[in-house]
């Protein structure tokens, strides 16, 4: 992948959670607004290298990280010490499995990430709610109650609000852990039809358990397992015809 | 992985494998009406064709529910792709030995015009083709597979002697018209069958390599572009 297309690259990167080894030797191209899946049986370590990306394992004590995750036009490393963990939140978002809005009205989900940096105009986070709801394809419903509260809304609904919390922002990359896992067939399809658009404007990691999930919105997909990379390609090739054969027989569902 | 559904695949192998040699019998028992000129033979292989294009039927719609209820991905969706794909080259290699038969039943109302030694040849060939390809693709075997691809061209080279020759016949003698061109066609069925042998070993490579070989050279085909080989 040539430099211009890459928004972040793993060199050599493993994770300790204390003395046990969690992700090894990993070594992968996020190709920019493009969507990359994740995907491998449990414990295989997509969730872990996922939370590598913004820096989550840094809230608990004896977490090391060994290697780089280079950020791209910067060129940072993002799990270097000398990084500051927030300022990186700042820039890399997620959004959880469980929706998570906080209790607070659906306005000040959304605006909470602007507060924080110090904006506070009235008609420039307006601006910004309303531009954050339109692109989590939340807008029309929430438009004429933003005052509400965050738990008034369904599942589906408090998810994408997590979405637009999450793009407010205006992220680099976007990680999904398993954002749909929660919600049922129509407001996972709708999430999907969302995060389709939305790699127009922002790369996107997203891990999943779904392998249909995977194949229906990812542009590239990395097969894990016990911690490593096991194959990476394209989506369809995966799905048609991966190289290798733990990949294989994962896909077809012999193991996992 | 369901037991269900590895089942299903076994009966999908096992229900190509049987419209296979359904189709092998076919053309076996056509040639040999033919150099036998027996026309009660020939009728009974026409008269087989309805059950094939039924088992034709049968792996198709096999082949659409399982895609539909089952999401097969990588291997297991190449094997059903590459099972609809065979069975309409079969169920075409069917067609084919029921044309022979035909023209069989045609060149038995007068007598036999010459010794046929290049069309039981071209027969063996092809018949050997299918019966490879077939083999192939039960034993995940490329490599028999890119072999298969290998014979066809004796099979078309023959294909031009017997047009060559019955061509002289032809013009040294038109009452040699009506039997010569019946001929001819059956030696184009049967270079046609062999066309089809080849489909079925192109497919068989897919399924095994994930690479789709048809319309390359054999050089060509054989490049990796950096896919490692199962």
């Amino acid at each position: 992948m040539v430099n211009d297309d890459l928004k972040a690259e793993a060199k050599n990167l493993n994770f300790y959670y204390g003395a046990i080894q969690a992700l090894k030797n990993i070594n992968l191209s996020i190709e920019r607004r493009k969507v990359t899946a994740l995907i491998g049986p449990s414990g295989c370590g997509k969730t872990t290298f996922l939370r590598c990306f913004n820096r989550m394992h840094d809230l608990y004590p004896h977490n090391r990280y060994e290697g780089e995750i280079v950020l791209f036009p910067e060129k940072i490393n993002i799990v270097s010490p000398v990084i500051d963990p927030i300022e990186i939140r700042m820039q890399i978002s997620m959004v959880f499995q469980k929706p998570n809005p906080f209790p607070k009205s659906i306005y000040e989900n959304v605006a909470y990430g602007l507060r924080v940096r110090g904006i506070n105009k009235k008609n420039i986070l307006d601006d910004a709610v309303e531009k954050s709801l339109r692109s989590a394809a939340l807008w029309d419903e929430v438009k004429n109650r933003l005052g509400s509260p965050s738990f008034d809304l369904s599942g589906g609904q408090q998810q994408r609000l997590c979405i637009a919390r999450a793009l407010a922002t205006d992220p680099r990359i976007l990680l999904f852990d398993e954002p749909t896992s929660a919600l049922d067939p129509t407001a996972t399809s709708k999430i999907e039809e969302l995060i389709m658009q939305l790699k127009n404007e922002v790369t996107i990691i997203i891990v999943t358990h779904n392998m249909q999930q995977a194949a229906r919105v990812s542009d590239y997909t990395a097969f894990m397992y016990l911690g490593e990379i096991i194959e990476f390609d394209k989506t369809d090739r995966i799905f048609t015809a991966p190289s290798n054969k733990l990949t294989e027989e994962y896909i077809t569902g012999r193991f996992g | 992985m369901s037991t269900v559904f590895e089942k299903e695949l076994k009966d999908l192998k096992e229900t190509v494998l049987k419209l296979g040699s359904m189709v092998e019998k076919a053309i076996n028992d056509a040639i040999k009406s033919l150099v036998e000129r027996n026309s009660i033979l020939a009728t009974e292989t026409i008269d087989r064709d309805p059950a094939v294009n039924a088992i034709d039927v049968e792996i198709d719609e096999t082949c659409i529910r399982l895609i539909a209820l089952r999401q097969p991905r990588a291997g297991d969706l190449r094997l059903i792709t590459t099972a609809m794909k065979i069975t309409t080259d079969l169920e075409r290699i069917g067609d084919l030995a029921v044309d022979i038969a035909e023209r069989v039943l045609e060149l038995n109302e007068e007598p036999q015009l010459k010794p046929y030694i290049d069309i039981p040849k071209m027969a063996e060939i092809a018949q050997g083709m299918v019966r490879d390809a077939l083999d192939a693709f039960v034993k995940r075997d490329s490599a028999l597979a890119r072999e298969v691809l290998m014979r066809d061209d004796a099979v078309d080279n023959l294909n031009w002697n017997v047009f060559n020759e019955l061509l002289s016949y032809m013009i040294n003698d038109p009452s040699n018209i009506s039997r010569a061109t019946r001929i001819t066609y059956i030696s184009k069925y049967l270079e046609r069958i062999a066309d089809h042998a080849t489909n079925i070993a192109e497919m068989v490579v897919y399924l095994v390599e994930g690479k789709i070989i048809r319309h390359v050279t054999p050089e060509q085909s054989t490049l990796n572009h950096g896919r490692i080989s199962p």
